[in-house]
């Protein structure tokens, strides 16, 4: 049976479903007197359509990986393939073009550009990559509509709550159709009832394809992730696709601070 | 650079000019207040060094001064330490050997001569000369004189001309011409004053001071034919040298002695002297230019301040461009156009407030003021203005370039990692 295929545990799928490859990714922060190695040896794909939770405690490395996944960082040792490219030896503006195409970014504290208005924050990454104006605004418009706020995009952040404004940084993050949406601790900054229509919008998108990879210590966000990766000194110390999210939330729970 | 980078560029910079009014204002007014420094120590210079040339011209231009010597040298047969004493007669001599000179004249002075009207008496010095004397070395008449003419040289004519300050301290307010002054009991006709200038060069005294009557005459009053200097002309500086040459040729033959005896043939060339007035002119602007030009530094290194506070405030929100997927151009322009801006704007003003105190200033009268008469009146050229504006925009790039590095070296995860 094909479509059992998630609950298997390590099993690589076609590469041509691959979406991320690492292999024995390294990365070792060198503060001049010591070296920090966060990640010491990371082996994990992700496929198309996965909704991917990483758990474990802090300066576990779950950051760093983040940072590695969405190319803001690049790997001290390891080859990793995004979309089944290379990303080792880009230069910086390369590296840019692949982040804006390639990747959506979600952030805890949302890092909105507090000048600029909700519909100009979602066409930020839209200007980057080249997409006329009228274009823009009209995707705009529509990124905003469908994370309900269409009647705020002229709205600045300081006048949005909290979800609203994660809201916002998610139809920023999408606008470009990326291939990956990595969020950090997307819920992390709200209240609950805030946190659980974030969650509620990352289902929805996940339900209508989009790939997913959260960083997070919320158990519910665990609970609703297909496949729980869970990382602890640097390495991979679990990974488990689950169609019961309870499973993998009994293993994120005793790490969670 | 691509159209789609200048146009993510201009987009972004649109974008981010709404900054902290106070601090840009403050920018602004150094920018400005260096600007009006540059131009006015510029202008000033640019007024002394007019003036100075005025003031040089005042007395002829392109002129040889010639003093009688003794020879250091020996001279087929003939010893050394003869005197060379060339006569009233030379001139046309030495007119015929010298046809690269616009002319040549000489002059016989007495010193301390008594001059006498009604009353007044001065002693002064009395001059005879060439009538070619007058335009040579800009003795131009008042309204309603002349200066001495071709027939007063040939019939000895009992007529002088007076420099301003001469006529002034005789005369007082009243009009010297057509009045008779006795020169050492002898009556003399005055026929003209000279026109109030400004000399800076002199070798007998400010020409203010003249009184001038026909080299004839003065022979025939004074007993006198030995010239105590001759005065040459060249229609342009680089004809100088061969002028010389001809002159120290033309005497040498004539009195035998060395040509190349330089204690004989030695001259005032007042075209020389120009060259280096022009030269050590330029080397005051440009002195003056280098001092307004880091007074407007210090500007510039308000502009660069401002933008190095931008860019700290602005760490994050850079990061989160970066991550975006801008790319380092399309951070670093931006702050390179709004240091150019702030420049440009500060600039802006500053000329303009330059330009309306240069014009203040040139209301003032010159006449009588001592201060303006050396300094002349502050002039805003087109180089001037050119030469600060480029200089405004060098300072402009970099206060935008070198903050606009640490922008580009911003890392966006470190940025990101942290509240």
């Amino acid at each position: 049976m094909n479509w059992a295929l998630p609950k298997r545990r390590a099993a690589a799928p076609p590469s041509n479903g691959h979406i991320i490859q690492m292999r024995a990714i390294r990365k070792v922060y060198d503060t001049g007197k010591i070296q920090v190695e966060a990640l010491r040896g990371i082996d994990f794909e992700v496929c198309r359509g996965e909704f991917v939770a990483v758990v474990g405690p802090s300066g576990s490395g779950k950051s760093t990986l983040l940072n590695l996944l969405g190319c803001l960082d690049t790997p001290s040792g390891g080859d990793y393939l995004l979309g089944g490219e290379p990303v080792a030896g880009l230069d910086k503006d390369r590296l840019a073009d692949v982040r804006n195409r390639r990747v959506g970014f979600v952030f805890q504290n949302f890092n909105l550009l507090p000048q600029l208005t909700a519909l100009e924050n979602v066409e930020m990454p839209m200007l980057f990559g080249g997409i006329g104006r009228k274009e823009r605004r009209r995707r705009a418009v529509e990124g905003l509509e469908k994370v309900g706020l269409g009647d705020r995009i002229d709205h600045r952040p300081t006048e949005l709550s909290g979800g609203q404004m994660q809201r916002v940084a998610i139809a920023r993050a999408l606008a470009m159709e990326p291939d990956i949406l990595l969020a950090d601790e997307p819920t992390g900054n709200l209240d609950t009832s805030s946190g659980t229509d974030v969650l509620s919008l990352l289902e929805e998108l996940w339900n209508q394809g989009s790939t997913l990879i959260v960083v997070t210590h919320d158990t519910a966000m665990a609970r609703r992730a297909n496949r729980v990766i869970e990382i602890r000194d640097g390495l991979v110390v679990d990974d488990q696709r689950t169609s019961t999210a309870r499973d993998s939330a009994a293993s994120s729970d005793g790490t969670a601070n | 650079m691509g159209a789609m980078d200048i146009s993510v560029i201009t987009q972004l910079f649109a974008k981010a000019s709404s900054l902290q009014r106070k601090r840009a204002v403050l920018t602004v007014a150094a920018i400005a207040w260096g600007t009006v420094a540059i131009l006015m120590l510029l202008s000033f210079g640019q007024g002394l060094r007019d003036q100075l040339v005025r003031g040089k011209h005042g007395m002829g231009e392109n002129l040889a001064v010639w003093w009688p010597g003794e020879t250091t040298k020996v001279w087929e047969g003939l010893p050394q330490g003869r005197a060379i004493r060339p006569r009233m007669d030379d001139i046309n001599y030495l007119r015929g050997r010298m046809p690269t000179a616009s002319n040549v004249v000489g002059e016989i002075t007495s010193w301390q001569t008594t001059l006498t009207w009604g009353t007044t008496t001065v002693s002064n010095r009395v001059t005879g000369v060439n009538w070619e004397f007058g335009e040579m070395r800009y003795h131009w008449p008042r309204a309603g004189g002349r200066f001495i003419n071709t027939r007063d040289e040939a019939e000895k004519r009992r007529v002088i001309f007076l420099g301003n300050e001469l006529a002034e301290d005789i005369f007082g307010d009243l009009e010297p011409v057509g009045e008779t002054l006795l020169v050492n009991q002898a009556p003399y006709l005055v026929i003209g004053v000279m026109q109030r200038k400004i000399q800076m060069g002199t070798y007998k005294g400010p020409d203010e001071g003249n009184a001038v009557i026909p080299i004839t005459t003065f022979a025939s009053q004074f007993g006198r034919q030995q010239l105590s200097n001759i005065v040459y002309k060249v229609s342009r500086p680089e004809d100088m040298p061969q002028a010389q040459r001809e002159f120290n040729e033309g005497l040498a033959a004539k009195f035998r002695f060395d040509p190349t005896d330089e204690a004989v043939t030695g001259v005032w060339d007042t075209a020389r002297g120009a060259e280096i007035m022009d030269q050590s002119m330029l080397g005051m602007q440009i002195f003056l230019g280098i001092i307004g030009a880091l007074t407007l530094l210090i500007g510039g290194i308000g502009v660069a301040n401002i933008m190095y506070a931008v860019v700290k405030e602005k760490t994050r929100e850079i990061g989160v461009q970066m991550a975006l997927g801008a790319h380092r151009s399309w951070i670093t322009w931006p702050f390179v156009l709004q240091g150019v801006a702030y420049t440009l704007l500060g600039g802006v003003f500053g000329m303009v407030i330059a330009l309306v105190l240069v014009s203040l200033i040139a209301l003032v009268p010159v006449e009588g003021n001592q201060a303006l008469e050396f300094l002349g009146k502050p002039t805003l050229s087109w180089h001037i203005a050119a030469a600060t504006a480029l200089i405004l925009g060098g300072v402009g790039v970099a206060a935008g370039y070198f903050p606009a590095r640490r922008a580009a070296s911003i890392d966006p995860a470190e940025t990101l990692r942290y509240e």
